[in-house]
């Protein structure tokens, strides 16, 4: 019987060996590479980044795949868990282009992991499309194979600054007094924003009032707040992960702090709705990306179509995570067609040439590989729910500054 | 100076930041009365204090999410921790009891790593809250708030303290602990079972942790990795206070509490732990010369 059966697994995998050679060469198969967190800390965010790059593919090959020069081809990524650690992400991308013999790359999850891969990929001179890697250090080495399709850090909140200066008339102020007080953690990541915010309210003329840098194991900030009651600015900034935005949308109700505009980051993470209810009301947060957002391609279709695709095939809402994952595979999927060959080298000027509407919004890289055509969003939290507020050409409604004052609501 | 030249003309801010300072240090004091305990009957530096509190956080947090009032988690976190801290004295403390400083405290480093990883595994590393459903007093027309938990949290702190100062004074194992603290051999000598006294002081030190975390979860909030702070302040705490000394520890939390939130205000948020640590490299210095003076009149 054990002979039959191994004589039977021989055949079988002849058979499929034959099968899987005759299909290559009646088409072709672009396969790309990529490290993504399926374990460790950020196996959450690394599980989206995998569901948002295989809806895509799913979706491409569907409608008959990319066509490169004259033939058709499918798309598939090669994967390889990198838990969660930089050195292991390196190896694996090394492992991914060396023996692989990968020729394209799918960024992974977070921007450590992108640190860490990004000079692997400059050494092979291996195109790496990347949509999850934020910080602003990844764009000032000089890299030409990197190409980021999220906004990077230092835009985080800098259209909550914007906003406040189209809104200064509705404070009683021309857009030169308004002034800020920033609570941003001590971290690169936070440091970024912190300098984004900084560069664009210096570019208004505001003045930052109070500037305090939040440590690590922040769970009071009570010191800060009383600080911000002080002075009265018009604009509040915190920016501190998950942390920061629970512990200051906490603080900021109990302490009955009046501010104009509050804004943060890291709302979603943070739950601030379901856990606060009454007290995130109001509260201006940024994102990547809204499925309300009026943005559409031919492969998804809007913003909505592609939420509803992704809930129906993996059972929940898409996080931005998944969305900027997802369009990372279409701007490839662009540039080999634009490229019509697949040539690392011609892919990737083709890739330094993108000029794409997504629904993910639109894609065109400055000469450092970020994205600059795509504005961050910046939600408010109104009757429970987030509403997008701006950038204005995107909005649903309108951004309710000032905001009442504690006393004024029920 | 900006910020002092603030703190002058509106005194009421002053209030504010002393009244936030008092009630964590309140919480402060809470912990760091375990710790003293610990430290001086069983000479070991608990360096896992921080995760206990952290569990008591945990701990409310399943009580709440069982449908009842967190307020429940405080009594509820205090049993749990002291039935865990017993049964981390039988496997391992008790093997580190008589053994080298240093051996205890990389043994309850380990305990500490093992919590926080424990702990992010089982419940992720997102930050979470309990509401006590206590409300706010708003004094001075808004000028100063303040939350009731944190009210009630000062107000436990005392309690436990004066409870743990009864216990120790008064009852049979208080004082048994009391004697181990004096002289272990010569307890041993006259009956006293030491090993029973280590097992419940380390219990009673978790479980006083274990309050204070169900205080931080709902006044404040909790994380797998929330512990070093606490860990590190009731360190400090009792260097200041001395050990066996109760009125000195809620003296000393109290007042680390105010003299960091002026810090923060002052020197920005930033220098928050710093001056924390500042001011333990001075205390620390400062003893040392009084110890020195009293050496010299002992010559």
């Amino acid at each position: 019987m054990i002979r039959f059966h191994k004589g039977l697994l021989a055949a079988t995998a002849a058979l499929a060996l034959a099968a899987g050679a005759s299909a290559a060469s009646a088409e072709c198969v672009i396969t790309m590479g990529a490290a993504v967190s399926l374990t460790g800390k950020y196996s959450t965010n690394g599980t989206h980044t995998k569901n948002g790059y295989n809806l895509a593919l799913k979706v491409i090959n569907d409608k008959g795949g990319v066509k490169v020069g004259d033939k058709t081809c499918k798309l598939a990524v090669k994967y390889y868990d990198d838990e969660s650690t930089p050195a292991r992400g390196a190896e694996l991308a090394e492992r991914l282009i060396k023996q692989d013999g990968v020729k394209f790359m799918l960024g992974p999850y977070s921007s450590g992991l992108t640190k860490a891969i990004a000079p692997v990929t400059e050494k092979y001179k291996v195109p790496m499309v990347e949509a999850n890697g934020a910080s602003r250090s990844l764009f000032t080495k000089g890299y030409k194979y990197l190409f980021a399709v999220l906004s990077t850090s230092e835009q985080y909140l800098a259209s909550a600054v914007a906003l406040a200066a189209e809104n200064a008339e509705k404070m009683g102020k021309k857009p030169n007094q308004i002034t800020l007080a920033l609570a941003i953690e001590n971290d690169p990541f936070s440091q970024d924003i912190r300098a984004g915010v900084m560069d664009d309210a210096k570019k208004y003329g505001m003045k930052i009032v109070v500037d305090d840098k939040l440590p690590k194991e922040l769970n009071d900030m009570t010191s800060t707040l009383t600080k911000v009651r002080a002075l009265r600015p018009d604009v509040l900034v915190v920016s501190g992960h998950a942390k920061g935005a629970a512990t200051a949308t906490r603080q900021i109700a109990e302490m009955k702090i009046d501010i104009p505009m509050v804004a943060m980051t890291h709302c979603d993470s943070a739950k601030i709705i379901k856990k606060f209810g009454k007290a995130a009301e109001y509260t201006l947060c940024a994102s990547q990306w809204a499925p309300t957002l009026k943005y559409s391609d031919e492969v998804f279709g809007s913003a909505m179509d592609f939420a509803k695709l992704f809930e129906k095939t993996y059972g929940y809402m898409p996080p931005y995570q998944a969305a900027e994952s997802a369009a990372a595979v279409l701007v490839y999927a662009d540039a080999f067609q634009r490229a019509g060959s697949t040539d690392p080298q011609k892919v990737r000027d083709a890739l330094a040439a993108t000029d794409l509407m997504t629904f993910y919004g639109k894609v065109k890289f400055d000469e450092t590989g970020k994205n600059i055509a795509k504005p961050m969003v910046l939600y408010q939290v109104l009757n429970g729910k987030y509403v997008v507020v701006a950038p204005s050409k995107w909005a649903e409604a309108q951004a309710v500054i000032p905001r009442p004052k504690w006393s004024e609501r029920k | 100076m900006d910020n002092l030249n603030l703190l002058i003309q509106a005194p009421i801010l002053n209030v504010q930041l002393l009244l936030d300072g008092l009630w964590i240090g309140a919480i402060f004091a809470l912990a760091a009365f375990g710790m003293a305990l610990v430290w001086g009957v069983m000479n070991i530096i608990n360096v896992a204090q921080g995760e206990f509190v952290m569990l008591g956080g945990f701990i409310t947090l399943m009580v709440m999410e069982a449908g009842l009032s967190p307020l429940l988690g405080i009594p509820a976190a205090a049993i749990v921790l002291f039935v865990l801290g017993w049964l981390l004295y039988r496997v391992i403390i008790w093997r580190i009891v008589d053994a080298d400083m240093f051996i205890s405290l990389l043994a309850t480093f380990g305990i500490s790593i093992m919590m926080q990883q424990l702990m992010n595994e089982i419940f992720g590393s997102d930050v979470r809250t309990a509401e006590s459903g206590l409300g706010m007093f708003y004094l001075f027309d808004n000028m100063v708030t303040v939350s009731q938990i944190k009210v009630l949290a000062f107000v436990l702190a005392f309690a436990i303290g004066l409870a743990l100062w009864l216990f120790l004074k008064r009852s049979r194992l208080g004082q048994a602990i009391r004697a181990t603290s004096q002289n272990p051999r010569a307890a041993r000598i006259l009956g006293i079972d030491t090993d029973r006294v280590y097992a419940a002081t380390y219990a009673i030190n978790a479980a006083l942790c274990g309050a204070a975390g169900a205080l931080v979860v709902m006044a404040y909030s909790i994380h797998p990795y929330v512990g070093l702070p606490y860990t590190v302040r009731s360190f400090m705490i009792v260097i200041m206070a001395g050990l066996g000394n109760l009125g000195g520890v809620i003296a000393a939390g109290l007042g680390l509490g105010a003299a960091e939130q002026f810090a923060g205000f002052l020197l920005g948020a930033e220098y928050q732990l710093a001056f924390v640590f500042l001011l333990l490299v001075v205390v620390l210095v400062w003893r040392q010369m009084v110890l020195a003076r009293r050496r010299q009149y002992l010559k």
